[in-house]
């Protein structure tokens, strides 16, 4: 079972390689809208890459009003 | 009309295999335009059905196979109609979409349709009148007219029921969540679940397959294994119909129409 932390870690690593952008320069209390450059079409895409990678279910009512990396990987991590 | 090319939708025999391609941007809403061409597609079919064995029914656009109905465009037409006006322009559109939808469901052509992203509100409608689903990994799949105050309009209850079990109906209608593709696998909607961008190449795959059987066979088999709940799928028109004339889902229609969000749909 990882910690909160690596599944932060987790989620940043994944980010980056999907949306094309450097690791190095997200961070945990980024926007990822703004950062990742993606609308709430990638948004969707990045959850159903999510739920694959961690292999859990995320209901939209837990990702309303989530914007950033850390709120995030609680999200994912409460459901592990 | 064994080939077309419309402003929403286009259509070509191969081998066989008959492939409709929506490209309706930004995401294949269906409204007035998409109908139509849906309408000459079904009006197709006994030419098509004459010359082919199997339908793969796929989007070209990355944002998936089809964000269902485009309430937009409803909701301009009847605007300024009274509302026992606006609520019948509503039904004969809903009449004519699942004169669509029943005639697609029960086509002796084996049905396959290859989705990707969005498949949401009438769009996974669209896709369950087909035979067998196959889906990429990163599809999602979800009925969000509850929070319109609605049902959905275009088949979609009586086809889910027959397709997989009510506690499954239940979760997707009563809450509006969108299910991932895995999951959709394991509740039984999707056939096949592929790779990211593999939808298509293993629809075409799985359509050459069905051609190899006697094609009386498989029509009778398919009759046999799903036969069109006519009678429920008008109930749900009436429902629908019923649900729209109330004051509360005229106010969740005026806000959803005037969300500057371009896909609003999404949760």
């Amino acid at each position: 079972m990882s910690t909160p932390n690596e599944t932060l870690e987790e989620i940043l690593d994944l980010a980056a390689r999907h949306f094309d952008v450097s690791r190095d320069t997200l961070a945990p209390d980024d926007d990822f809208f703004a950062k990742l450059r993606i609308d709430s079409l990638k948004a969707l895409e990045l959850l159903s890459r999510l739920e694959g990678h961690f292999g859990v279910e995320l209901p939209d009512w837990e990702m309303q009003g989530v914007t950033d990396f850390r709120t995030l990987s609680e999200r994912i991590h409460a459901r592990r | 009309m064994l080939e077309y090319r419309g402003d929403t939708l286009s259509w070509s025999v191969e081998d066989h295999v008959v492939r409709v391609e929506l490209h309706r941007a930004p995401a294949n809403e269906i409204g007035s335009e998409m109908l139509d061409d849906l309408e000459r597609l079904a009006g197709a079919l006994p030419a098509l059905e004459e010359r082919a064995r199997a339908l793969v029914l796929y989007s070209s656009l990355p944002a998936g196979f089809c964000a269902g109905a485009d309430l937009r465009e409803l909701w301009r037409r009847g605007e300024t109609l009274p509302a026992s006006e606006r609520v019948a322009g509503v039904r004969e559109f809903l009449e004519r979409i699942h004169a669509v939808l029943n005639r697609l469901d029960d086509s002796s052509l084996t049905t396959i349709a290859a989705l990707h992203g969005m498949v949401f509100g009438g769009g996974f409608e669209l896709a369950l009148a087909c035979d067998v689903l196959v889906a990429d990994k990163l599809a999602r799949f979800c009925f969000p007219e509850l929070r319109l105050g609605l049902i959905p309009g275009f088949g979609g209850i009586p086809r889910l029921e027959r397709d997989v079990g009510n506690a499954v109906v239940r979760d997707l209608l009563l809450t509006g969540r969108s299910l991932n593709a895995k999951r959709a696998h394991e509740v039984g909607l999707v056939s096949q679940l592929v790779g990211e961008g593999q939808a298509l190449p293993a629809a075409l795959a799985t359509a050459a397959q069905t051609t190899k059987f006697d094609a009386g066979t498989a029509t009778a088999a398919k009759r046999f294994a799903k036969p069109v709940p006519y009678e429920r799928l008008a109930e749900e028109i009436d429902v629908f119909c019923e649900l729209l004339a109330r004051p509360a889902v005229e106010e969740g229609l005026r806000r959803f129409v005037n969300s500057a969000d371009p896909l609003p749909y999404l949760p």
